[in-house]
């Protein structure tokens, strides 16, 4: 199958190597027998988002963010459509920020997102950096042990009620606080982790191209690969959370 | 004291730097005897420890002043540049060791006696403590990248630093600066004692910007910025075509560079002191720009352009950069690598002199490496993994880089993964035929630990005593 994908903002929003996610869920797409069409949508570009399988968006310097606001958060009805009509969501560090109602400045101005994930954030002094170990809950009874690598400024605040990605168990997490990280919706994942997140977390990356084949009328189900060098480069992160996350 | 207090407190500051300088030269000196690394920064971080207002002291003693060097890339090359144009002029005292944080300066201020000037390479962050106490006489900027975001935070925030660091500089110093680099470019900006360098050929612009280039939004209004000539990441003639910021008029320029391969590069140095034609025995582009970084601020210090000329051609790779090293019937060719800015640069050199059919390629994660590796993903490695047969893949996160090349379609039949240094060098050397090469792209940790086995074989001198 062919499953489309639309990544937001490529030129603006890759600090953390997110290219690597995309690289990630084009090969595994590739060696199951699917394809991936990836189409780069920059400030001003035309979109139906919930005629793609799956949205990417990254993150950026709080410069490079700052541009693509305004752009990103006059797409609010589309992704929220998109995401109600079972389009499969990968948001990491500013995205995810971007995608929740908005973000306070320490100033306290405000800067209006796409209100896709029931959060706000403000901006924090101390910036939360390390990696990172969660215990995911994918929905359905699907757990797996998420690890990656965090560095935000801003606390993310979700309501109550919200979904998290998971609970923390090394690293700070949404606010540094409340124990849980990321947030999800239906196929729409929000989290703090980059690194990049999908090449250590096969299980992670399959649960997302499952739900974009499903949004293309296909099955969810995936042949399982080997993933030897996966679960090695994910036992060494989990390793390096375990000892040093969260200080 | 208090009876006299203007020369008694003048007396005992003189008397207790002395009595902290003997203390941390003891601990220098016991810190090599024991084999501790190069005791480079442990007599430093003493002095730095009980008094840093020493380091004031220290530099104000140097009848020539100091001269610093700060970049995201090439400050260790530049430094040693300069050092080799300055070296008949001018005792030093140069941390050539690396060691580049306010300890590092310390020490080395402290174990310079007889120096006139001081040639300081400094930690972008270190930059403006060590600015304002060391009361530089020159201060060359070269460039900003993204790296070691976990350590050092986004390009903005250091560039904002460096903007009060410059303030407060004397306006009779000189600033030298990139001025291909926007946002570095920018710091001069309305500066009387400044000198901007840039290149100005063309014909080696990049088709596009590679993907990991920052600064590409005009820093004055935002607009995506037109390049009429791309060089090394987001260095080049840049103009926004919305507002007009631009490139700044160039004081010491590149032109009619020749790259010749893995050897030199020749160009006309153009500077208001005239031009010369120069060979630059060292590979790549942005060693041009370490070249002109180093001119500018040789004028500064009153050196001729004859000398200058002279002490580029006859400039050796500073210490795991480009270093090559022989290993019995075959050689090393150690490129380190750091950040994606520089690692696309030393492989596009490999690229152009030939890629080494076998390469190690090293991946720690310690502090002076960064501990986030998400970098990996924003190195251009792919035209590497095309001209390449076997990748062994080290350090502490091995499998990460590991993971990096396959994503990228390299045949896992073609990699292995040892994640211990000597193993892994030891592996890449058997699969070169006598007579071969060996490519070996560590980061910063991982360089030293290789560079240390090597010294251990006795197939080179240790860094504190000078490049092999």
């Amino acid at each position: 199958m062919r499953i489309t994908v639309a990544h937001l903002y490529p030129d603006y929003l890759n600090i953390y190597a997110d290219r690597g996610n995309i690289a990630v869920l084009a090969r595994r797409a590739a060696l199951r027998g699917h394809s991936l069409e990836v189409t780069g949508v920059e400030p001003g570009d035309a979109l139906e988002p919930w005629a793609y399988d799956l949205v990417y968006v990254g993150g950026g310097q709080d410069r490079e963010q700052a541009l693509i606001a305004p752009d990103l958060a006059a797409r609010g009805y589309g992704l929220r459509r998109a995401v109600d009509t079972g389009t499969a969501v990968l948001a990491v560090c500013g995205g995810y920020q971007l995608l929740g109602r908005g973000y306070r400045g320490r100033d306290g101005s405000w800067m209006p997102g796409a209100g896709v994930f029931p959060h706000e954030t403000l901006a924090g002094e101390k910036r939360l950096i390390g990696d990172v170990l969660l215990e995911a809950d994918l929905g359905g009874g699907v757990m797996t042990m998420v690890a990656g690598f965090e560095n935000h400024a801003g606390r993310t605040l979700l309501d109550p009620g919200a979904t998290p990605l998971g609970r923390v168990v090394a690293g700070h997490g949404n606010d540094g606080d409340s124990g849980f990280e990321g947030c999800r919706v239906a196929a729409a994942i929000g989290t703090y982790l980059h690194g990049p997140l999908l090449p250590r977390n096969p299980e992670l990356a399959d649960w997302l191209l499952g739900r974009a084949l499903e949004h293309g009328g296909g099955s969810g189900k995936l042949e399982p690969l080997g993933d030897e060098l996966e679960h090695l480069a994910h036992a060494v992160s989990t390793g390096r959370a375990r000892s040093r996350g969260g200080k | 004291m208090g009876l006299r207090p203007t020369r008694g407190r003048l007396v005992g500051m003189g008397m207790r730097l002395n009595a902290e300088t003997s203390a941390a030269r003891l601990v220098g000196r016991l810190s090599r005897a024991v084999g501790r690394g190069g005791g480079t920064t442990l007599p430093g971080k003493l002095l730095w420890k009980v008094d840093p207002g020493a380091l004031d002291a220290l530099a104000a003693k140097l009848p020539a002043g100091v001269a610093i060097v700060s970049a995201t890339n090439g400050k260790t090359t530049t430094s040693a540049m300069l050092a080799r144009v300055l070296g008949s002029r001018y005792r030093l005292a140069w941390n050539n060791s690396g060691a580049n944080l306010a300890s590092g300066v310390a020490s080395t201020l402290l174990s310079a006696n007889e120096a006139d000037l001081g040639l300081l390479e400094v930690d972008e962050f270190a930059l403006p403590e060590v600015m304002q106490r060391v009361r530089p006489r020159v201060v060359s900027l070269g460039n900003l990248f993204r790296d070691q975001l976990d350590r050092y935070g986004e390009l903005e925030h250091i560039a904002e630093r460096w903007r009060a660091a410059v303030a407060r500089l004397p306006p009779t110093s000189t600033l030298v600066v990139n001025g291909d680099d926007p946002l570095v470019a920018d710091l001069a900006d309305g500066r009387a004692a400044a000198l901007r360098f840039g290149v100005d050929d063309p014909r080696l612009a990049r088709p596009a910007l590679q993907h990991a280039a920052d600064s590409k939004y005009c820093i004055r209004c935002g607009e995506p910025y037109d390049y009429a000539a791309a060089y090394v990441g987001h260095l080049g003639d840049y103009r926004c075509p919305n507002c007009g910021h631009g490139r700044p008029a160039l004081d010491v320029v590149a032109r009619s560079i020749d790259l010749q391969a893995l050897d030199a590069s020749v160009f006309d140095l153009v500077t208001p002191a005239g031009t010369v034609r120069v060979r630059l025995p060292l590979p790549g582009l942005y060693n041009v720009y370490n070249a002109l970084a180093a001119t500018a601020s040789a004028l500064a210090l009153d050196a001729s352009l004859d000398e200058i000329a002279a002490g580029l051609g006859a400039f050796t790779a500073a210490f795991g950069r480009f270093e090559r090293i022989e290993a019995g019937d075959r050689q090393i060719l150690m490129l380190l690598i750091k950040n994606p800015a520089g690692a696309n640069e030393a492989i596009r050199t490999l690229e152009e002199g030939g890629v080494p059919a076998n390469l190690v390629i090293a991946l720690n994660d310690r502090i002076a490496d960064g501990r986030d590796v998400s970098w990996i993903w924003d190195v251009d490695f792919e035209p590497l993994l095309e001209g390449v047969e076997r990748i062994v893949a080290s350090g502490e996160r091995a499998a990460e880089l590991a993971l990096r090349f396959t994503y990228a379609g390299f045949p896992p039949e073609r990699l292995e993964v040892i994640p211990e240094l000597r193993a892994a060098l030891d592996r890449g050397l058997e699969l070169v035929p006598a007579g071969g090469e060996l490519g070996l792209l560590p980061t910063y940790t991982a360089m030293l630990e290789l560079r240390q086995i090597a010294v251990s074989r006795g197939l080179v001198r240790p860094y504190w005593e000078g490049a092999s």
